[in-house]
């Protein structure tokens, strides 16, 4: 790893741990207004086997990789 | 001579399957796939069946194992244009485990892909976790793999550290590290942003020990001559993509993304996806979408060379090459409630099928040999992709 | 490699900024252990309207779910068990339902039936009211209207704790 892109990670996390840190922020989406989120349709990926074997057909064809996944959005509970 | 074009040579993406259907809130849903998948395009025949199995214990803690089989049956221009037609078998299992803890999920797994010349084995490791009333989700990841790389000629497998009387010994290693993060934010009660960013390595052999470039050579009667590819021993690439998922009226969604890459090889791709699920009733769920891809050759790739070893790195692989392709998905899924077993919850049966449109604007269709060389006509190639599979939640 | 690190670090400044551009509204202390219960009246299962006030001297359990949560269905049957336990001592349980149609309620509700009473929320009136922060919410008032004990979320184990919790109040 280069040491600007360590450097950019640094960042990032630093970042990221300060607003774990108990920034108190209010969810403009509340709780109970997740309805729609929660719709196994508005997954990122719904049928994971699937998924997979579509990524490998086009990258076993193609010269570029990667950035295919998303984590998060759907019920929000607990 | 054999070519081996179903070498699974980035992992990765088959990591994030398992974890990308993670919420950093609750684990994954228990469930089990069995699917059958068909490919059928440009002299390639691959079909094969694939499981994966999740199961949780206890409250924190989830497995999973996928298994998958590719049966290949090749003539490609590639190798009909230097060989001839082969057949041959793939398979990787995975697996995985996630452990939930409060609001943040951990998980690790390992990757195995085998193939008569060809042995891959990858370590991943991801933090998920959710913050601010679980509208964002963060995730690190990271991937190390190695490769083992071999050679098989006329049927008998050249392992690593043994010799086949008469053939000589070969034996190459690759490595791979993979550093992803993602971020996932809900945007409105109907939208939801997805971003990612990887940055990944590979040092080692990372070309093939069958492939070859080609050269103008008088001397013969087609006019040019082979020798062996010869690529960098290393290659370090970024991928970036934002992903935007929209719920419509009428129970229904919308998505689109986009997909930059670049790397130390003068590749740079893009990727645009758009798609529309529609569900009907309580049971059916419609899915449609289009993808096109562009890419520009890799700086050390030529069609056709003008003399031999005309750079230090050549390469002739149509992988690397630029090209643009299309691809239409239609999909179909039906969900039932069996009475039977009673520990299964919910069925459903799908069918996804794709049509894919490759073209290619500098790699040649050689086996046209009608053209003096380097004027044959661009190579395209169309595919089949079909797939059908069964899911049960229990 | 330069590209790669600016966007990470650009990533990462926006998130920053991005999120301390919100509103960081200061949390406000009405729900919580000690403060007076806020009464409110909605259409319920019973086929009449039910109030909070109204069920003043007995222990309520006030549970927030929606059948598109994956926790608030697996505790549904819980509640039930808890509330038919209970109910004898002085202890009654409503089920808030949040979602804007009652339809899909209904649904879960003819597969996993409840004996306790589901009071329905369209409007999100009283989750707002009760400034509902997760799902699902369980908020344990004792029988002069103060509430006692909040809970966000569940895990199954949770319901030792409620069991705890009701017996404590009902020997009040």
């Amino acid at each position: 790893m280069s040491r600007r892109f360590r450097c950019g990670l640094a960042a990032g996390a630093l970042a990221t741990a300060m607003l774990l840190g108990g920034c108190q922020v209010q969810p403009w989406v509340k709780p109970y207004e997740r309805e729609h989120l929660a719709d196994p349709i508005m997954s990122f990926d719904r049928d994971p086997i699937s998924s997979s074997y579509l990524e490998h057909v086009f990258e076993v064809r193609e010269g570029s990789h990667g950035a295919s996944g998303s984590v998060g959005g759907g019920c929000g509970c607990n | 001579m054999r070519q081996s074009p179903w070498r699974m040579r980035w992992i990765p993406a088959i990591a994030f399957a398992l974890i990308a259907v993670v919420q950093a809130d609750v684990l994954p849903d228990d469930r089990s796939d069995v699917l059958y998948h068909h490919f059928e395009g440009g002299g390639v025949t691959v079909q094969g069946p694939s499981v994966l199995i999740r199961k949780k214990a206890g409250d924190s803690l989830s497995f999973s194992y996928q298994y998958y089989l590719d049966m290949l049956s090749s003539a490609s221009i590639d190798v009909v244009s230097q060989a001839s037609p082969y057949k041959e078998h793939r398979t990787q299992q995975n697996f995985g485990v996630d452990y939930l803890h409060n609001n943040t999920l951990y998980s690790a797994g390992y990757i195995s892909s085998i193939e008569p010349d060809y042995n891959s084995k990858t370590a991943f490791l991801n933090i998920s976790q959710s913050l601010f009333g679980d509208l964002t989700t963060i995730n690190f990841g990271f991937t190390q793999g190695s490769d083992a790389i071999s050679k098989v000629d006329k049927g008998k497998h050249v392992a690593i550290g043994q010799s086949a009387a008469g053939l000589p010994l070969f034996h190459a290693d690759a490595d791979r590290k993979n550093y992803a993060v993602g971020l996932s934010q809900v945007l409105t009660r109907n939208m939801l942003l997805g971003l990612n960013f990887e940055v990944d390595s590979s040092a080692g052999y990372l070309h093939s020990p069958y492939r070859s470039v080609r050269y103008i050579d008088a001397t013969t009667l087609r006019g040019y001559s082979y020798q062996l590819e010869r690529y960098p021993g290393t290659r370090t690439s970024n991928a970036a993509s934002a992903q935007l998922k929209y719920y419509l009226p009428l129970h229904s969604a919308l998505d689109g993304s986009y997909r930059f890459f670049g790397d130390t090889w003068g590749i740079r791709a893009s990727t645009y996806q758009l798609g529309y699920t529609q569900t009907l009733g309580s049971r059916w769920t419609f899915d449609a979408s289009l993808r096109y891809y562009t890419q520009t050759h890799a700086n050390f790739y030529s069609d056709l060379f003008a003399y031999p070893n005309a750079q230090n790195f050549l390469a002739r692989d149509r992988e690397l090459a630029q090209f643009h392709s299309k691809t239409l998905e239609l999909g179909a899924s039906y969900e039932f409630h069996p009475s039977w077993p009673h520990f299964i919850q919910k069925g459903s049966l799908n069918l996804d099928v794709e049509r894919m449109f490759i073209d290619y604007e500098d790699f040649r269709d050689v086996l046209d040999t009608q053209f003096k060389a380097g004027q044959e006509p661009l190579y395209n190639l169309d595919a089949t992709v079909g797939q059908f599979f069964i899911s049960f939640w229990y | 490699m330069k590209s790669a690190s600016r966007l990470v670090t650009m990533m990462g400044a926006l998130l920053g900024l991005g999120i301390s551009a919100l509103p960081a509204g200061a949390l406000a202390a009405d729900i919580a252990p000690g403060a007076q219960a806020p009464t409110f009246q909605l259409n319920s299962s019973l086929g009449k309207p039910v109030s909070l006030a109204d069920l003043k001297g007995q222990v309520v359990l006030i549970n927030f779910w929606a059948s598109w949560c994956g926790p608030c269905r697996q505790e549904m049957p819980i509640l039930d068990q808890l509330y038919r336990s209970y109910q004898p001592a002085g202890f009654t349980l409503i089920g808030v339902n949040v979602e804007p149609n009652a339809a899909d309620a209904q649904k879960f509700l003819k597969t996993t039936p409840v004996s306790f009473p589901i009071l329905f929320d369209p409007t999100s009136a009283v989750s707002m009211l009760y400034q509902v922060s997760g799902m699902p919410s369980t908020i344990i008032v004792d029988r002069t209207g103060k509430i006692r004990y909040v809970h966000h979320g569940y895990k199954p184990g949770d319901e030792g704790e409620y069991l705890n919790q009701i017996r404590a109040l009902t020997q009040e």
